[in-house]
């Protein structure tokens, strides 16, 4: 593995190779955060800053770019400071991000011209549609794996060019360069404007609906029917090498890895092997599977993406299916229908009594998406009768994460033809215990939690130090990996089947819901 | 018999009074209505104050009903807000020591195992939590009992079940044993209750210092004990994750 990267310049010797740690800088859509790992994997100090969110009109988000850069270079320095090291301990820098948010700056100057528009923005849905021509939101699935929806960047940076004056002609010009967060920061961390490098990887690249995945290359004919000039696009380049070296604070330390942070999760979380899978459980959750050396299409609503390339090895692609409310449905029980006041206290409730009671919530609070994709469906709490309890109701809400999960992996197997042996989890809902039982319940299937449940910026930092041959291989990586918790299934198959029936029902009952004519 | 008191009479007056309806009183409408001298009644608002029964609003200088009196009414802590709150220190500690971690609270006459963590062996292990240990023989149940008074009261007049030779099922011994723990500040149990296995405890408290639960490691005498004692290195890895988890618990809800 250590030749094989030497190919690409990781193993040049330019390394500062007497560092012990690697630095990940997680650039996040609430928070970037900065954590120094050591060598067994574990966190040697973390440091966390937020940035403020911009609501210009309802549905538009808004990130300052230039406030985010700031942010950054804060929490490595402060990371820098809790663990007491300096640059010169520490061997790589890897980078994991927000994925999908779209900034465009001016070159001479490195100043943004506009603001970031984020993930969750939703300005660009008529011009996805318009895209679509006579052809739907799957006219670029083949090519990009991804339908054409509101979240990715390429639609993202046609509106900015559009909407923001003498944009285009700059743009043209060449004046300007296009990144998420990852080219964001690595641009500004290798010198910006003084000779900053413009690259991103296989990864994050995957989410702008512009890359080809079969080349790995910028799909020229969907740039253009996008309207976005090929010029202010970076450089795609693998997930895991030395794009260049820092400046400032880490003045030549490697930076060495770049992958969104659902793939920076799946790495963490050591799924190497084709047909293992995590799922992140936080307000929303995201289950990605490793699909190995094949590109799957798929029939059933999700979506197909790079889970990562290290240096100039083959790239290991991903299908990835994600549920919108589940963490979320908990806070909107918590803040919006007051019975519980705290997140964790949904346990305490739910264990009051011995199971749902025969109600079940379907929470389409926007619609239902994958595997469903339906915008016309509401949410639903199906199945009530005199005898149901605010008992029942907790039950019912954390078995709609369980059912979700278990609807997303029903299509990945359809999909793949690979069938799971094991869900990892990780994120903030792993701590609840009802939950992650209910879910290897449901699937039929082991859940498996890990240690530290900072899987993302651990995926970053592996990525960094296998660039620079601070971890050897991905053996290495595999035996960092411990199981903190597992739970069985207990559940018999007649009351799973019974149950996945109802929960069925409850979904069917969720559509059509909204007319055409208030769609909007 | 002695009768009432007559401070403590004259504060419930004072909080009645801040109860009465959504309002903030100044110092000399509180002193007017209950027929209080100035002094007195600021004096008593000053101690209900500290004890943040009564706030006093910076601008105005007015009195209200203080946040502690709404905690009080809710004081228990959520067992799965402990565990959420744990989860990070409790991962770290396994991994520090090498060892099961468990955390534990007082629940009837025994400890519930409330949070597990794995040996980071990646051996076949089974997720304890829901189960139930004696208070009486294990790192956590000790812990309980020196520092929760309730839990001392549990253990009653029954007599206590010999696990093997080395229970301690006296009550005489138990509270030696107790005053041992309250001195330095963590408890031991070496095969008490299960042949071949040690554990380290120490006491989780929230932010009143309370004592809501407690947190172990547990694994093979050979690994937790050298020479016939629990490793000093271990003790330390246990005490600084229950402060840990205390801190955070300070730290408010969200």
């Amino acid at each position: 593995m250590t030749t094989e990267l030497s190919g690409n310049a990781a193993l040049s010797g330019d390394a500062a190779l007497s560092g012990n740690y690697i630095a990940a800088i997680d650039q996040g859509t609430t928070s970037s955060r900065c954590i120094i790992f050591g060598a067994d994997g574990r966190i040697v100090a973390v440091d966390q800053q937020e940035h403020s969110q911009i609501f210009p009109q309802p549905g538009w988000v808004e990130h300052d770019a230039a406030e985010i850069w700031t942010r950054v270079q804060s929490v490595v320095r402060g990371a820098l400071e809790k663990a007491g090291l300096t640059r010169d301990d520490i061997r790589a820098i890897g980078i994991t991000n927000q994925r999908e948010t779209t900034v465009l700056w001016d070159k001479n100057t490195g100043k943004p011209v506009h603001n970031a528009l984020v993930w969750q923005d939703t300005r660009t849905e008529a011009l996805c549609r318009e895209l679509g021509r006579n052809v739907g939101q799957d006219r670029f699935r083949r090519e990009t794996g991804l339908p054409l929806a509101s979240y990715f960047a390429g639609p993202k940076i046609r509106w900015l060019l559009d909407n923001v004056e003498g944009l285009r002609e700059r743009a043209e010009a060449g004046d300007i360069l296009f990144g998420t967060m990852d080219t964001w920061v690595i641009w500004n961390l290798t010198g910006g404007v003084n000779g900053g490098k413009h690259v991103t990887d296989v990864t994050n690249a995957s989410r702008t609906m512009l890359m080809n995945l079969e080349t790995l290359a910028w799909d020229e004919k969907i740039a253009s029917s996008m309207g976005v000039p090929l010029n202010v696009l970076p450089e795609i380049r693998s997930s895991a090498e030395v794009y260049g070296h820092a400046v400032g604070d880490l003045a030549g330390v490697p930076v060495a890895s770049a992958l969104g942070d659902q793939q920076a999760a799946l790495f963490g979380q050591t799924c190497f092997s084709e047909g293992e899978a995590k799922s992140t459980y936080g307000t929303g959750t995201f289950l990605l599977l490793n699909t190995g050396e094949k590109i799957v299409n798929s029939y059933h609503g999700l979506l197909t993406t790079v889970g990562y390339r290290i240096g100039d090895q083959a790239p290991v692609y991903a299908l990835e299916g994600s549920i919108a409310v589940t963490g979320s449905l908990v806070q909107w029980l918590r803040d919006q229908l007051g019975i519980i006041s705290t997140a964790a206290e949904i346990e305490t409730l739910a264990n009051t009594v011995e199971d749902n009671g025969g109600a079940y919530f379907v929470p389409a609070f926007s619609g239902l998406f994958a595997p469903y994709w339906r915008s016309d469906a509401r949410g639903v709490i199906a199945g009530l009768t005199r005898y149901v309890t605010k008992g029942h109701l907790a039950r019912a809400v954390l078995e709609a994460t369980a059912w979700q999960t278990r609807e997303v992996v029903d299509a990945m197997e359809k999909d793949s033809g690979v069938t799971l042996t094991a869900l990892k989890v990780d994120g903030g809902m792993t701590s609840n215990n009802l939950l992650m039982q209910n879910i290897a319940d449901v699937l039929n299937a082991p859940v498996e939690r890990p240690y530290v449940a900072e899987t993302t910026a651990l995926g970053a930092a592996y990525a960094a130090g296998l660039a620079v041959g601070f971890w050897p291989d991905l053996d290495t990586l595999r035996a960092n990996w411990h199981r903190a918790a597992e739970w069985t299934p207990r559940m018999d198959e007649a009351t799973r089947e019974r149950e996945y029936k109802k929960w069925l029902k409850a979904v069917e009952r969720t559509m059509g819901w909204v007319e055409e004519d208030e769609q909007n | 018999m002695p009768g009432p008191i007559q401070s403590l009479s004259r504060a419930a007056a004072i909080m009645r009074l801040l109860a009465g309806g959504e309002r903030r009183l100044g110092l000399s409408e509180v002193a007017t209505s209950l027929d209080l001298a100035k002094g007195t009644a600021h004096g008593i608002l000053r101690t209900l104050q500290m004890e943040g029964f009564v706030e006093q609003d910076p601008e105005s200088g007015k009195y209200q009903l203080g946040a502690e009196l709404l905690r009080l009414g809710q004081s228990y802590l959520d067992v799965h807000e402990l565990r959420a709150r744990a989860l990070v220190w409790a991962d770290d500690l396994a991994r520090a020591s090498g060892e099961t971690v468990y955390l534990g609270v007082l629940h009837q006459q025994g400890v519930l195992i409330v949070h597990h963590v794995f040996r980071p062996d990646d051996t076949r292990q089974v997720l304890e939590v829901g189960s139930m240990q004696p208070l009486h023989s294990t790192a956590l149940g000790k812990v309980l009992l020196a520092y929760d008074p309730v839990a001392r009261g549990e253990l009653g007049d029954t007599a206590l079940e010999a696990y093997t030779s080395r229970t301690l099922t006296d009550l005489t011994d138990i509270d030696a044993e107790c005053a041992l723990i309250r001195e330095r500040g963590w408890a031991d149990s070496i095969e008490e209750t299960w042949e071949g296995v040690a554990s380290i405890g120490a006491l989780i408290q929230d932010r009143r210092r309370n004592p809501v639960g407690a947190v172990c490691i547990s694994g093979a005498v050979e690994r937790v004990c050298e020479d016939g004692f629990v490793r000093p290195s271990l003790v330390a890895s246990v005490r600084s994750a229950a402060r840990a988890i205390s801190r955070d618990l300070g730290a408010g809800r969200f």
